[in-house]
């Protein structure tokens, strides 16, 4: 089982302080974060995407080409990469080559973002959003497994002999998740196509997680890809801690009364009944943690939101020391020791190359125009 | 024997209320109606006021808390909804609005409605016309034509014979019709439901050939969907 962080990467006054940091301190925050993560022993960090204030991401592959440049083992990841407003093009060949650079430690997680304001800004409305999210997708795929691609669609301009270059590693596309907190069409795309599920899990009741992931493995199976418990889950999940539980409630209590997204609203002992959220010692994480997998199952990837609402860095990492050192080994051991064998890992490059029968190099050498002739030895 | 929901949505803030009072006797009047036609009826109260606080969070956070999830889930699973306001300058108040505002889209679609609503002052009473009457217009609710206010001369002048009494029982007899011809409730929506398969939101319809040379041969034919497409 996979572990690790993911950030929206907002920027929020520090309610303690009233301190709020520049884009630029930020930016690196979300590097240190990354960086402390491979250090404590996490598998995966992913990076949102986003394209208005008060969030700084914009550029994710510029972001997680650095981190692949300062890190050895981290997987890189998004949360999410919107599937409706990039050009599945340019997706196709920025993870590309993400891929290459960090030797295959990257995959991605689609999401369809829910701004509405953000969508025409890149030609797009959110009226659209799963139509676009499908469509968009489906190319994305294709470009991936496809040497040249003729296509037309309703959302971009058609190709013609289109290849998408770099070419993925080893002829192996990167691995894909689908986010989604409640729409049933998601979780029936990832089936369609054998892909992982990724649900939020952070904001909502965990019946809506529930709801989903079952939903997702029945039709998982249905498509032939494996059992339903089979099928490749991930969930989010938020928890702040203290060695002692009532140091972690006050202390974090003016983050959650203030935070963006529920702030002003319930209060944090109705939020930590009603959601997943946990704040408390090291242990009560562990336990709610694996209390996890008795409503969605065994599955896959567990990710944590640490770094929202405005906390320091300085707490951030002292919170990714506890949950390297503390819970992960804790939770590695215990959720492998309930996973029945037939269960599979989450899938990583040197797993899929595997599954592929062996990696092959899959350039695509262009062919002169004039003599039709391609340099020797290529082939295409 | 038919078994039959009635949802009775009061927004009175004062305890004992006036709002209540009035849904209490609005509802009584429609399960009498029902009965005498051979209905069984249950009666299901929300009386907002409990909710207020989930309310306001449901709208901060995007999900009900557990109490109003069953709340709202005995509104929107009910057979028929009465549903009444204090008029607050001019129209509902915040209270009633807000508890709408939650509701899932189309929640309310053909829903049998009984409008009433209770005032200060009988000038306020076109406020059930020209404010409720257009909002369960907008959620395409299925509102009765007689709608029913009562000011305080309406509880001076004793409710047994009163005009009151008269316009409750015509309002709750429209309900009754309204109910009646409708099949049973089968609960609240599933907001979680599948209600398509993925070759058709992909626009490939039934019977178009997968083609693209990435997708296994693993997968089932496309038809095969369709009989699974609502699952469990």
């Amino acid at each position: 089982m996979q572990f690790g962080v993911f950030t929206v990467g907002d920027v929020t006054v520090d309610p303690t302080t009233g301190r709020e940091p520049t884009e630029h301190e930020r930016i690196k925050a979300m590097v240190a974060i990354a960086l402390k993560a491979e250090e404590v022993g996490l598998d995966v960090f992913a990076a949102g995407e986003h394209h208005n204030p008060p969030f700084v991401p914009s550029s994710p592959t510029t972001m997680l080409g650095h981190i692949a440049a300062r890190t050895e083992r981290l997987l890189l990841s998004t949360a999410t990469t919107l599937i409706t407003t990039n050009d599945p093009v340019k997706i196709a060949e920025d993870y590309a080559m993400l891929q290459h650079l960090s030797d295959g430690r990257v995959d991605l997680m689609m999401g369809r973002g829910n701004t509405g304001p953000v969508y025409p800004w890149f030609g797009k409305d959110i009226r659209a959003g799963i139509p676009l999210a499908i469509e968009n997708y489906d190319l994305l795929h294709r470009l991936w497994r496809e040497d040249v691609v003729d296509w037309k669609g309703k959302y971009r301009t058609p190709l013609q002999s289109f290849t998408s270059t770099p070419r993925p590693l080893d002829g192996v596309p990167p691995f894909v998740w689908h986010g989604s907190i409640r729409s049933p069409e998601i979780a029936e795309q990832a089936a369609y196509y054998g892909d992982g599920f990724f649900a939020n899990h952070i904001f909502w009741p965990k019946e809506h997680t529930q709801r989903m992931v079952g939903l997702y493995r029945q039709r998982y199976a249905h498509y032939g890809h494996g059992s339903a418990d089979q099928a490749i889950v991930g969930l989010g999940g938020q928890v702040f801690m203290r060695r002692n539980s009532q140091d972690a409630v006050r202390e974090f209590r003016p983050y959650f009364d203030n935070a963006p997204v529920y702030g002003h609203g319930p209060s944090l002992e109705e939020f930590t009944r009603e959601t997943p959220l946990t704040v408390g010692s090291p242990q009560q994480v562990i336990d709610r943690t694996l209390g996890f997998r008795e409503y969605v199952g065994d599955y896959q990837r567990q990710l944590f939101l640490m770094d929202h609402a405005g906390l320091p860095l300085k707490t951030v990492l002292e919170q990714l020391d506890l949950l390297g050192e503390e819970v992960v080994p804790v939770l590695r051991k215990e959720f492998e020791a309930l996973r029945p064998a037939h269960v599979p890992d989450a899938p990583t490059h040197a797993s899929l190359v595997a599954a592929a029968g062996g990696g092959k190099d899959s350039t695509v050498h262009a062919v002169d125009d004039v003599t039709g002739k391609a340099p020797e030895g290529a082939t295409r | 024997m038919t078994r039959r929901t009635i949802a009775v949505v009061s927004a009175g803030l004062s305890q004992p209320s006036s709002t209540r009072l009035l849904a209490d006797q609005l509802a009584g009047a429609t399960r009498d109606e029902l009965v005498r036609r051979g209905a069984e009826v249950e009666l299901r109260v929300v009386d907002l006021r409990e909710y207020a606080h989930d309310i306001m969070n449901n709208m901060l956070t995007g999900f009900p808390p557990t109490a109003l999830r069953e709340a709202i889930d005995a509104v929107t699973g009910a057979d028929g909804v009465v549903a009444v306001t204090p008029i607050f300058n001019a129209s509902y108040n915040g209270l009633f609005k807000s508890f709408f505002d939650v509701l899932e889209a189309e929640s309310l679609v053909d829903r049998p409605v009984l409008i009433g609503a209770t005032g200060g002052t009988a000038r306020h009473s076109l406020a059930l016309e020209h404010a409720l009457r257009p909002m369960f217009s907008y959620l395409r609710a299925v509102v009765v034509p007689t709608s029913v206010f009562a000011a305080p001369e309406d509880w001076s002048g004793g409710t047994v014979d009163g005009a009151l009494r008269g316009r409750i029982r015509r309002a709750a007899g429209e309900l009754a019709d309204q109910v009646e011809r409708r099949l049973p409730a089968s609960g609240p929506a599933d907001p979680f439901a599948l209600t398509t398969d993925f070759l058709q939101m992909l626009g490939r319809g039934d019977d178009a050939p997968v083609t693209s040379a990435g997708r296994t041969g693993a997968r089932q034919a496309p038809g095969s969907a369709r009989a699974e497409s609502q699952p469990g």
